[in-house]
């Protein structure tokens, strides 16, 4: 039992952390990519559009 | 009619629609009649009812209609499906009067018991989750249903796909609300809290909320813009996990078709990680994902100005997205749960403050440059006043999360008074923002009957919310206090009776807070009823449109 844990344990604490600071840094760059900006915003407007 | 008559037929929906319902129909009466308990054989009639109802409805609807209906465009401009948004916004007022009232009834039971009346019915332990679910479910259910239809075919220029899809989700989503909540009553119940309906209606809530996603991902499908705007990511976010959530939640196998009950898949401690893991993120998705939609639809939308920063609402949906799923094992500090696992929620709780108030910060500065308009409109005060309870109970919830903190917090009135600083400021009053909003554009008004009184119920809602959780603070943590005084020789300093005995005053200053909520609650619907009913028309070319989408 000891070994499952320590191994899911070690899992968790490097290639998850790895997982989440790839999908954190993604999500920034996405947002903050400077050729997005136009696009963004466009949405920002769209609530606020009439059609 | 312009239209040959030739253009009439029945499509493969309605077909579809009606023989599953009718087969539904049949189906329940079958296992009415040979039910083992009576409370079932009653939930099984209501259910054959209901779905022959429905076939017939889709019959009657086919026989009445001169020509194909739901032109996707009427005068080059999107023909809006309002129908539905309708019924699901007079059925969240109907239902959250309904939940109040049931509350300020457990509430003042817990003053004064004696309102028990000593009868099953009436009893603490069946109106508590009546309570809970007709305003998180019932009441929430369908502002978020009302909203997500209306800001997904607004933003994306589009009609929702289908003609009897939409009134299937608003309807069926309705029937499970009702079987639910008499289900309460007559004590049926699988005992886990915020899932407690069973089997048989897990299964038909399953069947509805599928149908939701697969029409929300149509309306986006057919969207006229390039970019899906950020509250359709929050509405698709919700609508995921819920469905992902729920079935978790609910594995088990029923004793037997003929029988109401089932047995759970998991047990012990496993049992109650998935409960948390469930009830963590009905709040996380369901009260926060969904309504932060709301915030990033009906906020910019009331100011008139863009929302403060787009890119950050993209952060802020992430990050919330992937660390709210988390934070379950929270609410198992101190219990069978091995320590890592609650030290993990715990630790994902603290990290939430980050996107919790990313995204208030966004939501409030959003008015930035219009902040007069605080003075002057009741509706945007109640938003924006949303949004800070928002950052109150979401800097309040991390905390409480911490092992120590909850070693004082836990079973105690401060947790009941957090929930209620977060459902009746944020969710509460961001849905009554919304509402005030919806009714007047859904049925072509100017605006609304009367802002003073809507001022009247910001302020009752508010003073009310404002007792409640000062109340709930007091005792909440005199309770926890009390619970862990020893004396010099080691002994519990009081009786549990002690405590309860000195929490009751502010068991009646709760009871008064939400009677004033309840009252701002009256107030908004007769409001939004004179709206409807009196209300000056709106007199654009958009009038057209929605008069047609409204007619069909």
């Amino acid at each position: 039992m000891d070994t499952t844990y320590t191994a899911l344990a070690q899992f968790a604490q490097t290639w998850g952390l790895l997982y989440f600071v790839i999908l954190f840094i993604g999500a920034l760059a996405y947002a903050l990519w400077p050729s997005n900006s136009k696009q963004f915003d466009a949405a920002a407007q769209s609530p606020l559009r009439e059609d | 009619m312009a239209r040959p008559i030739a253009a009439k037929s029945f499509t493969l929906e309605e077909g579809g629609f009606a023989l599953f319902l009718a087969l539904l129909a049949v189906g329940c009466l079958f296992i009415a009649a040979k039910a083992w308990e009576p409370a079932y054989a009653f939930h099984m009639g209501v259910g054959a009812i209901m779905a022959a109802a429905g076939c017939i409805l889709i019959l009657k609807a086919y026989i009445d209609r001169t020509e194909m209906p739901s032109q996707l465009t009427a005068d080059g401009k999107p023909n809006y499906n309002y129908g539905p948004i309708k019924f699901a916004s007079i059925a969240a007022m109907f239902w959250g009067i309904a939940g109040f009232i049931v509350g300020l009834t457990v509430a003042s039971q817990l003053a004064w018991p004696v309102l028990n009346f000593d009868f099953p019915l009436t009893n603490f332990g069946r109106l508590r989750p009546l309570h809970t679910s007709a305003v998180i479910f019932a009441f929430g259910g369908n502002v978020l249903l009302a909203t997500s239809f209306y800001v997904v075919q607004r933003t994306s220029q589009a009609r929702m796909p289908g003609i009897i899809t939409p009134w299937f989700i608003v309807l069926g989503y309705n029937a499970f609300i009702v079987i639910a909540g008499t289900g309460y009553l007559l004590g049926i119940t699988q005992g886990k809290e915020y899932a407690e309906p069973e089997w048989y209606a897990d299964l038909w809530l399953t069947i509805v909320w599928v149908t939701y996603l697969l029409a929300f991902l149509g309306t986006l499908w057919k969207r006229k813009e390039p970019h899906i705007y950020v509250a359709n990511w929050f509405y698709l976010a919700f609508i995921v996990t819920i469905a992902m959530l729920h079935l978790g939640n609910n594995m088990s196998v029923p004793v037997s078709i003929f029988s109401s009950k089932s047995i759970q898949v998991f047990s012990g401690v496993q049992d109650a990680m998935v409960q948390w893991w469930y009830g963590h993120n009905a709040v996380g998705f369901f009260l926060t994902a969904g309504f932060l939609a709301i915030m990033y639809y009906f906020v910019p939308k009331r100011a008139e100005r863009p929302v403060y920063s787009y890119r950050l609402s993209i952060v802020h949906f992430w990050s919330l997205i992937f660390l709210y799923i988390w934070a379950g094992p929270h609410h198992l500090h101190y219990t069978a749960l091995p320590d890592w696992a609650s030290t993990l929620g715990m630790v994902m709780s603290i990290v939430l403050w980050m996107p919790s108030w990313g995204g208030m910060i966004n939501g409030l500065m959003t008015l930035s440059g219009a902040w007069d308009k605080l003075r002057t409109d009741p509706v945007i005060r109640m938003l924006v006043v949303s949004v800070a309870f928002y950052g109150m109970s979401t800097f309040e919830g991390p905390l409480m999360s911490i092992r120590a903190v909850n070693g004082l917090s836990h079973y105690t009135d401060w947790t009941v008074g957090h929930v209620h600083s977060g459902a009746l400021g944020w969710v509460g009053f961001v849905s009554f923002g919304a509402l005030y909003c919806l009714f007047p554009w859904l049925w072509n008004k100017k605006g609304l009957y009367s802002l003073k009184l809507v001022n009247w119920h910001f302020w009752l809602g508010t003073i009310g919310i404002v007792l409640y959780i000062c109340a709930m603070w007091v005792s909440g943590i005199m309770q926890g206090l009390m619970w862990r005084a020893y004396d010099k020789l080691g002994f519990l300093e009081y009786s549990f009776i002690e405590t309860v005995e000195q929490m009751h005053p502010f068991y009646v200053i709760r009871a008064l807070g939400g009677g004033l909520f309840v009252l701002g609650s009256l107030i908004m619907a007769y409001n939004l009823y004179m709206t409807v009913r009196h209300g000056e028309q709106e007199d654009t070319v958009l009038a057209g449109a929605s008069r047609m989408a409204a007619a069909e």
